[in-house]
């Protein structure tokens, strides 16, 4: 169990689908399309300087059987940009639920210019094991997010064209530079025009039919933000759902970079944890 | 202009592409939208105590049971038989963390009545994991005191300066994995500076392995020059003087553009027997010390790790004392990698290659079987999960060319819920002789079954 929850990088508390660039000119608002996108990706996973949520994720598969995890969720931004304006990121993710892998730790130091450093504790061994970096479309914890929903999709991955803008939403088309590497040939987003939260997110297989399907069900402004508190992953073709669920929120808690280390790996930052 | 005429232009031709546009969501203006399935968090029975906020209780209750797939003429059929209660009482606040893991057993393959509580080889009534403190000093220090599972080294399942105590038996009989460790009793210094970070353990009576001794599982006994098992099992002298038969071990370590680096010191004795007194035949401990290195990172794909110890047999430094194991080199190189999804690889080679070779041949009683200079080992671990990775297939081997003989560990485990889980595997050894490593084990080879429900409050 502990290695079949394949515990694999994430990140952004606002736990989404990420985005972007883009080839340019069409102006919506006085935006660009760059200028949405990256707005957009801001909201959701770079919000302060460093965040907390605890996350209660419910996965119900296409039998109505349902699977519950739980986890704490701590987020810094480097404060050097490592450049494209885009710091290393850090996570230190503390297991809680279920039972078996309680007190788990998963670190990731989510490098812009190459793969994701990752390491793993295992208490019941005081194991501090380096893991792989894997394939970002790998279903996270079994659930039908995958890796790269959760810590985002690198910036440069699509080609973004502004196809409509509704009077709540822009609404972006995305199609992947590497098809080959993706389960999808296209994404379609409705990002809500005044706080940038990608409210649903579409996916489309090769033959153009949708099979995926992300929605944001809550969202609330803690500290200025706008956050995410409750979403939604549906897999079409299975009938599977996963629900994120999130609470203890908080942003700018002055995380010491320290904490991203081996040490705190085998002595968990408890004051933070809670 | 021009422009916001072609976005509407847009809007009214994707309207009927695009689809309707979604209902805004609770917190931007919408009333949010009846989920069937949202806040399913009551089902998580994670809660926090209102008595004592910081102490937290979990556990498992298991029943595991294996048999062996042929007979064996020293020992019984079954190889397994027991049920486990594990109780995790943990308090952690930013300062203190106090656990204590208690395994409570009844085992109808051994008689416990032998070992009641004792605690040296986890056959009694009572396995106690863990009774530790671990406090944070100061800014630089941590330190951790108490019986405890000590783990460092790079390798999978292979071990070379990680000198902490293992479980051959409950690895080689089908317990759950993480039962290949065993707890020592044992004060843990945690140094930490910019430039390198120290960690010390002193271990102030020796705690050996929990050794295959045929009780259980039968072996080759050099000194007797055949198998051995239940009725004619290994006696052993093990150290076991306070204070005077005692550990050290430490590890210097530092990250470094993305690898860990790593040195290493042990003194102490051997983990396991690894020699004879020639006067009674009892299985010893000779003194050992060894010093390592490691380098463990991103390589290619995937993850590479390499690793060297000197095993420095203190009471036998010629090599020429038949008694004692001599002196070795060991080295381990590693790789890892996602193939695809959810399904990984792993590759290792080791060596031992033992040192006054030459003093060995010449020291070897006549008759005994004689060892390899080198003993080649390489292993294969691919691991797959499936069904939502509820499912999870784990196939490791490991095999010597050197000594022809093998092991081969399959296993398979699936999470019912959240709390169920199952689980199933066989350990098959192979050779051609009865005295090499895994060799000596093939009357051994079993299948296992477990189920166990985990819970926390």
């Amino acid at each position: 169990m502990m290695n079949g929850m394949r515990m694999k990088s994430f990140g952004g508390l606002g736990a989404m689908l990420a985005l972007l660039m883009v080839g340019g000119g069409a102006l919506a608002d006085g935006l660009t399309v760059e200028e949405i996108v990256q707005r957009t990706e801001q909201v959701a996973y770079y919000q302060g300087d460093d965040g907390k949520a605890r996350v209660t994720m419910t996965i119900t598969d296409g039998q109505d059987r349902v699977r519950n995890r739980r986890f704490l969720i701590l987020r810094r931004d480097q404060d050097e940009d490592a450049g494209e304006g885009v710091a290393q990121q850090k996570y230190f993710v503390h297991i809680k639920y279920p039972a078996d892998v309680k007190n788990t730790v998963f670190m990731v130091w989510k490098n812009p210019e190459r793969d994701d450093d990752r390491w793993l504790y295992l208490p019941a061994l005081d194991l501090v094991k380096r893991i792989a970096a894997g394939d970002k479309r790998t279903s996270f914890l079994g659930s039908d997010f995958c890796y790269e929903d959760i810590s985002g999709r690198s910036i440069n991955e699509d080609r973004h064209r502004l196809i409509a803008t509704t009077d709540d939403y822009y609404v972006l088309d995305n199609v992947p530079k590497q098809p080959k590497q993706v389960d999808f040939s296209r994404f379609t987003m409705w990002i809500h025009r005044e706080s940038f939260v990608p409210v649903r997110v579409e996916y489309f297989d090769a033959q153009d039919r949708k099979y995926r399907e992300y929605e944001v069900l809550e969202v609330a402004t803690i500290q200025g933000h706008p956050t995410v508190m409750k979403s939604r992953m549906n897999d079409l073709r299975d009938g599977g759902k996963t629900v994120l669920a999130f609470d203890r929120v908080a942003y700018d808690l002055g995380l010491p970079e320290g904490i991203f280390s081996e040490r705190y790996l085998r002595h968990p930052p408890v004051s933070y944890l809670k | 202009m021009i422009v916001r005429c072609l976005g509407i232009a847009l809007v009214l031709v994707c309207s009927g592409v695009w689809g309707a546009p979604p209902a805004l969501p609770k917190g931007l203006g919408g009333l949010g939208t009846a989920s069937p399935a949202a806040g399913n968090a009551d089902a998580v029975d994670e809660t926090d105590s209102a008595l004592w906020p910081d102490l937290t209780l979990a556990g498992f209750w298991e029943g595991r049971s294996g048999i062996r797939t042929q007979d064996d003429p020293n020992q019984d059929q079954a190889t397994l038989g027991e049920t486990r209660l594990q109780l995790r009482l943990e308090h952690a606040d930013e300062r203190v963390t106090a656990r204590l893991t208690t395994d409570f057993l009844l085992d109808a393959v051994q008689d416990q009545e032998q070992h009641g509580l004792d605690q040296t080889n986890g056959e009694g009534y009572v396995d106690l994991r863990e009774a530790s403190l671990a406090f944070r000093v100061s800014q630089q220090a941590d330190i951790k005191a108490g019986r405890q599972v000590l783990t460092w080294g790079t390798g999978d399942l292979i071990f070379i300066n990680d000198l902490f105590p293992k479980d051959w038996v409950s690895f080689l009989i089908g317990r759950e994995v993480e039962y290949l460790k065993a707890p020592s009793t044992a004060v843990k210094l945690a140094l930490f500076s910019d430039f390198v970070d120290l960690d010390l353990v002193y271990t102030p009576r020796f705690e050996p392995d929990r050794y295959i001794d045929g009780d259980r599982l039968s072996f080759f006994n050099p000194f007797e020059n055949r198998p051995v098992g239940e009725d004619d099992n290994l006696h052993t002298d093990v150290p076991d003087q306070w204070w005077h038969d005692d550990e050290f071990a430490l590890r210097l370590h530092r990250q470094l553009f993305g690898y860990q680096f790593a040195a290493y010191g042990y003194r102490g004795y051997w983990k396991s027997p690894a020699g004879f007194d020639l006067t009674n035949g009892n299985g010893i401990f000779p003194a050992l010390s060894v010093v390592g290195a490691s380098v463990e990172g991103p390589l290619g794909a995937g993850i590479g790790n390499l690793e060297i110890g000197y095993y420095d047999s203190r009471d036998d430094r010629d090599g020429d004392d038949p008694g004692i194991r001599n002196s070795e080199l060991r080295v381990l190189a590693g790789y890892r990698q996602e193939l695809a999804r959810d399904l990984t690889l792993g590759l290792q080679y080791y060596l031992e290659r033992m040192q006054d070779y030459g003093n060995y041949r010449d020291s070897l009683p006549p008759g005994n079987p004689s060892q390899d200079r080198n003993r080649h080992l390489v292993t294969t671990r691919l691991t797959r999960l499936v069904l939502d990775q509820n499912l999870r297939l784990s196939l490791f081997v490991f095999y010597s060319p050197s000594d022809d003989d093998g092991y081969v560990r399959p296993s398979a485990t699936f999470s019912v819920d959240d709390h169920w889980t199952l689980e199933g595997g066989a350990n098959w050894f192979f050779g051609d002789e009865k005295h090499t490593f895994f060799g000596q084990f093939q009357d051994n080879t079993n299948l296992y079954a477990a189920i166990r429900y985990n819970f926390a409050r």
